[in-house]
């Protein structure tokens, strides 16, 4: 096993999915299969090997320090699923 | 027994850009909610960062104000979190790549100069502000909700850590008198307190006065005044002495501190630290390791350190002897300060492999010009050194009869001087000569 | 009056001569696909909404649904995005926008562009016109089902391990994933950043090279853009002569590409040869092995953290709940289908504490080895070619269930897009009366190379892009 059912519901919490009791089960059994399939990358050996993050070697890309237009209320607020005044709300955080 | 206070500080200070840390909606307060947001702020699908030039320049300008060292190299990663003020669902930091470290602040105090090490400074994107609103009237069954206003989200933060070196509230609060100064002096923030411009989270534990080890500390978090920071520390360092002279342990927690009462609460555990999933280029000390095997721990240590080993990696990759690269890039390149980034590392490993049989003149003309745009090794590695030692003979036979006394010298031990000769000859020849090859010959001659 | 145009032959770049002598009006045009898309997109539903009215002076386009659209409901083909109408242009609809083009309407994907047959879908699946049994392929099966099927000139699509590639193979239509950076993601829903790239679909060579001439280039709100060397050159030749093609010899013993597909792979490269290209073997050892796996890691990596805003407080639809948390945690339960959720669990996993170097950290190495093999194989070749996808279309729920074999539908994609190299697909044929395709990849920025030697080849291989049953 790759991956325990644990572990599953571990990395679930971290994802924030609030995973039903049959997707826990589907979902170890398919990332079992699946980190056994990728796993095979470590049958090489690359101590040696520096990673690639990032195919497109760019550095020092910015912008200057002037404002352009923000957003108007309307379109901040155009796909808002609560909105109180010009606040966005959301259920109690505490 | 009495008790010594070990405080460390970590810092946040808002930047004064004109814009946010990574979009140009404009950064500052008075605004209207919501009136300074754009959909990168906002987290909208698609929408991408662009970094702020001036927070780069002013977070390494409080950099060098604070004696940091500035590597060549800073990179931005992602921590990733989930909360209402945060709208991508992760945080843009500097993480194991900060822009500034290594530093020191001069603490003068009546007994002398204090040293308060700088452990890093680095720049990040702050948080929009939230607040929380309970049993409001009118509203079904009073239910409490959260209301976010995205105006502050994005605005860029310095945060500064400090190494544990403060020993009292006082000094703590000194410190970050001082440090407030030299940042406003600079101009690069108001840093007020009450705004929120300048905020401070303090880590404090307590040993025996004299000892240097260092026990379990907490975290002290929402002070929002110089004086509230000393009474707040002054308060936990004060609690951590009676738990360890009651005999109990002071156990790791974070703690609010609520001016009114002046008591601490500590918080209820949040997600662990670890749970915090970061994307990471490669650690320094991961590439150390990583290129160690083909060199040894001291070149290792040079080129990560001097933020040489990506140039490094590319040429090796390219065909070069990891050794030769290594001392090329280290000594030469660096030497003659060569813009690292601009290198094409595939001309730079021809010119490493072609290091011995060139003249030594066009290896160093090569290399001051390596960062030029579309440098080519060609004209370099086409030329060939002298090797001939019937031409080399006389000149070093020469130079060797001119310093009679350096002649005594080296076969009296001092074997140091082969280099001396060797760059004579090389003088002599305006470069044209083999190293290698007149290094051997001098030497052949020196223990005749 | 109108002209008669007949949709399903028209290529974008006949339809901009129609426009531009007067010969029909850019609302007739747009007309003329709105009917089309009236009478056969109920069978493929390759669009998930169209514009009734015509936006721009030239000629239609279809978006796939991942590129944002101001005004225009933008779901990548997700519940979670259910009613999201964004109030800015992707770049790259701002620069069809800018060239007069005109949005057709948003097309068809797997949820957030991960899949390989656009089954993934929250709003059902496209169907291949050639057969409406069999699915496009993925996840930019409905930009390459309604090019096929004449309901759109051209359209774009967005590529992270071959989604542009392998439906304009299944489709038997052109399609160009560009080199990494050259094109803007600006507004286009991310997947995994380091690969996401957009790019043309359309039923010719010069149609692609003109697409991507508009949407090509730097863009201030792109740090991951540059300008393009060189300008992009619409290709008009009829020989190949001196042209270096590499056929890699792993492609000789990898059992999953399908007899009928082998043979016409080999046959575009017998052409080739007659057509005066030098044909040699290349290798690429660790490609076929572990691009896939390398792929799997890196991809839900990045989606896991891209996918991290959805949290039902700023857009989307929302689960009510009592606290933030829960409902966060209820939101992206409903509102993710199975595929993005199996992927943000695995990406998730992958770039925890624990397993970060044997996963992550190791497939970012394995990059590397990806990338310099590449390197190698196009210092001695000009394009490298293999089959665009092992296998032609295949039915509806064939593969759905099983991840690993959708996942291997992108074997020969894969490595070109972790190495950050530009490919083309072209139709090269047919097997069993369905399209095959012919990948064709290029050095970084070698577009110019790929559109000559694609232009040149389909001229040669002559491939009807009309689905027989259409025609
Ligand atoms: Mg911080
Ligand atoms: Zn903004």
């Amino acid at each position: 096993m790759a991956i325990s059912k644990e572990e599953v519901l571990h990395v679930a919490r971290l994802a924030r999915l609030a995973l039903t009791e049959d997707e826990v089960e589907r979902l170890t059994e398919e990332l079992d299969a699946i980190l056994d399939a990728v796993g095979i990358v470590g049958e090489l050996d690359l101590a040696d090997v520096p990673p690639t993050s990032h195919p497109l070697d760019l550095v020092n890309v910015w912008d200057e320090d002037e404002p352009r237009e923000s957003l108007s209320l309307d379109e901040v607020f155009a796909n808002a699923p609560a909105r109180d005044g010009d606040l966005f709300r959301v259920p109690p955080t505490a | 027994m009495t008790w010594e206070p070990v405080i460390g500080l970590e810092i946040h200070v808002q930047l004064k850009t004109r814009t946010k840390m990574f979009c140009r909606c404009a950064a500052g307060f008075g605004a209207g909610e919501n009136t300074q947001t754009c959909p990168v702020c906002l987290g909208f699908p698609g929408a991408l960062p662009v970094v702020n030039r001036r927070a780069v320049e002013w977070a390494v300008l409080l950099g060098l104000a604070l004696g940091c060292e500035i590597p060549g190299q800073a990179v931005f990663s992602r921590k990733n979190y989930f909360y209402p003020d945060l709208p991508k669902g992760y945080q843009i930091s500097q993480y194991d790549l900060p822009s500034c470290v290594n530093g020191n602040m001069i603490l003068p105090t009546a007994s002398g100069d204090r040293v308060i090490g700088i452990v890093r400074a680095h720049l990040e994107e702050d948080a929009a502000k939230t607040v929380h609103v309970g049993g409001r009237s009118g509203r079904i069954g009073g239910a409490d909700v959260s209301l976010v206003d995205y105006n502050r989200g994005g605005t860029p933060l310095v945060e500064i850590v400090t190494a544990p070196d403060l020993r009292s509230a006082d000094e703590a609060k000194r410190f970050l008198q001082l440090l407030r100064q030299t940042i406003v002096e600079l101009g690069l923030s108001d840093a007020e307190m009450e705004k929120g411009t300048l905020r401070v989270d303090a880590n404090v534990s307590v040993r025996p006065s004299g000892s240097d080890e260092l026990r379990t500390r907490t975290e002290i978090k929402n002070m929002n005044s110089f004086n509230f920071i000393a009474r707040g520390i002054e308060a936990e360092v004060e609690r951590q002495v009676a738990v360890w002279e009651a005999g109990g342990e002071v156990r790791q927690e974070t703690y609010d501190f609520d001016a009114a009462s002046g008591t601490l609460t500590a918080r209820r555990a949040k997600e662990a630290a670890d749970d915090y999933r970061y994307f990471l280029p490669e650690s320094p000390a991961a590439r150390i390791r990583r290129i160690e095997p083909a060199l040894d721990l001291e070149r290792a240590t040079v080129l990560v350190t001097g933020g040489l080993d990506r140039l490094w990696d590319e040429t090796v990759a390219a065909g070069a002897d990891g050794v030769a690269a290594a001392n090329v890039i280290a000594n030469a390149l660096v030497g003659a300060g060569v813009e690292i980034d601009a290198v094409a590392p595939a001309e730079l490993a021809r010119l490493v492999e072609a290091r011995d049989r060139i003249p030594r003149a066009a290896l160093d003309e090569a290399i001051v010009k390596l960062a030029e745009p579309g440098f080519s090794a060609d004209p370099y590695v086409a030329q060939e050194a002298v090797s001939d030692t019937s031409e080399l003979e006389p000149i070093v036979d020469a130079i060797l009869a001119a310093n009679p006394g350096q002649v005594g010298a080296y076969r009296g031990g001092k074997e140091g001087l082969l280099g001396y000769f060797v760059g004579q000859v090389m003088k002599e020849t305006q470069g044209r000569a083999n190293a290698r090859v007149v290094s051997e010959l001098v030497r052949s001659k020196l223990e005749l | 009056m109108a002209a008669v145009v007949d949709t399903l032959r028209l290529t974008a770049e006949d339809a901009l001569g129609l426009v531009k002598r007067r010969e029909i009006s850019p609302a007739e045009l747009h007309a003329a696909y709105l009917d089309a898309i009236g009478e056969r997109d109920g069978e493929l539903h390759a669009y998930l909404r169209t514009c009734e009215q015509p936006s721009g002076e030239s000629i239609p386009i279809a978006l796939k649904d991942v590129i944002s659209t101001k005004g225009v409901e933008t779901t990548a083909g997700s519940k979670i995005l259910s009613g999201y109408v964004p109030v800015f242009d992707a770049t790259v609809a701002a620069r069809c926008k800018a060239a007069g083009l005109t949005l057709l309407g948003k097309t068809n994907t797997d949820e957030f562009a991960m899949g390989s047959s656009t089954e993934n879908s929250a709003w059902g699946p496209s169907r291949n016109p050639w057969d409406p049994t069999l699915v496009p392929g993925g996840s930019g099966g409905g930009t390459s089902a309604a090019v096929s099927a004449g309901l759109a000139p051209w359209g774009l699509g967005s590529d992270t391990g071959g989604s542009i590639k392998q439906p304009s193979a299944l489709c038997g239509n052109v399609g160009l994933r560009p080199t990494y950076g050259t094109v803007s993601r600006y507004g286009v829903v991310a997947f995994a950043s380091s690969l996401d790239q957009v790019g043309p679909v359309a039923k010719t060579v010069r149609d692609v090279a003109l697409l991507y001439s508009i949407i090509a280039g730097r863009d201030p709100l792109d740090s991951t853009t540059v300008e393009l060397p060189e300008p992009v050159e619409l290709p008009a030749g009829e020989r190949l002569d001196g042209l270096r093609i590499g056929v890699p010899k792993q492609i000789e013993s990898l059992a999953a590409i399908e007899m009928g597909v082998r043979s016409a792979f080999e046959h575009a490269l017998e052409l080739a040869r007659d057509l005066g290209a030098e044909l040699g073997e290349c290798d690429l050892p660790t490609s076929y092995r572990y691009g896939m796996p390398c792929y799997y890691l890196i991809a839900p990596a990045e989606a896991s953290s891209n996918l991290a805003r959805y949290d039902g407080a700023r857009f989307g639809p929302r689960s009510e709940a009592a606290t933030y948390r829960e409902m966060v945690e209820r939101t992206r339960d409903e509102g993710f289908g199975p595929e993005p959720k199996r992927r943000i669990m695995l990406g998730t996993y992958a770039l925890s504490a624990g397993y970060f170097d044997a996963f992550y950290g190791q497939a970012q190495k394995v990059r590397t080895l990806l990338i310099q093999e590449h390197r190698e194989a196009l210092s001695r070749f000009d394009v490298i070619a293999t089959p665009t996808s092992p296998t032609v279309a295949f039915p509806l729920g064939d593969k759905a269930a099983d991840p690993l074999a959708m996942y291997a539908c992108d074997l020969l994609t894969i490595p070109s897009c972790l190495a950050g190299l530009p490919g083309l697909s072209i139709p090269c044929g047919l097997s069993d009366g369905l399209p095959v395709g012919l990948q064709l990849l290029g050095a970084q920025f070698g577009e110019n190379t790929l559109f000559r030697a694609g232009q040149v080849l389909e001229q040669a291989i002559g491939f009807d892009t009309v689905p027989e049953r259409l025609r």
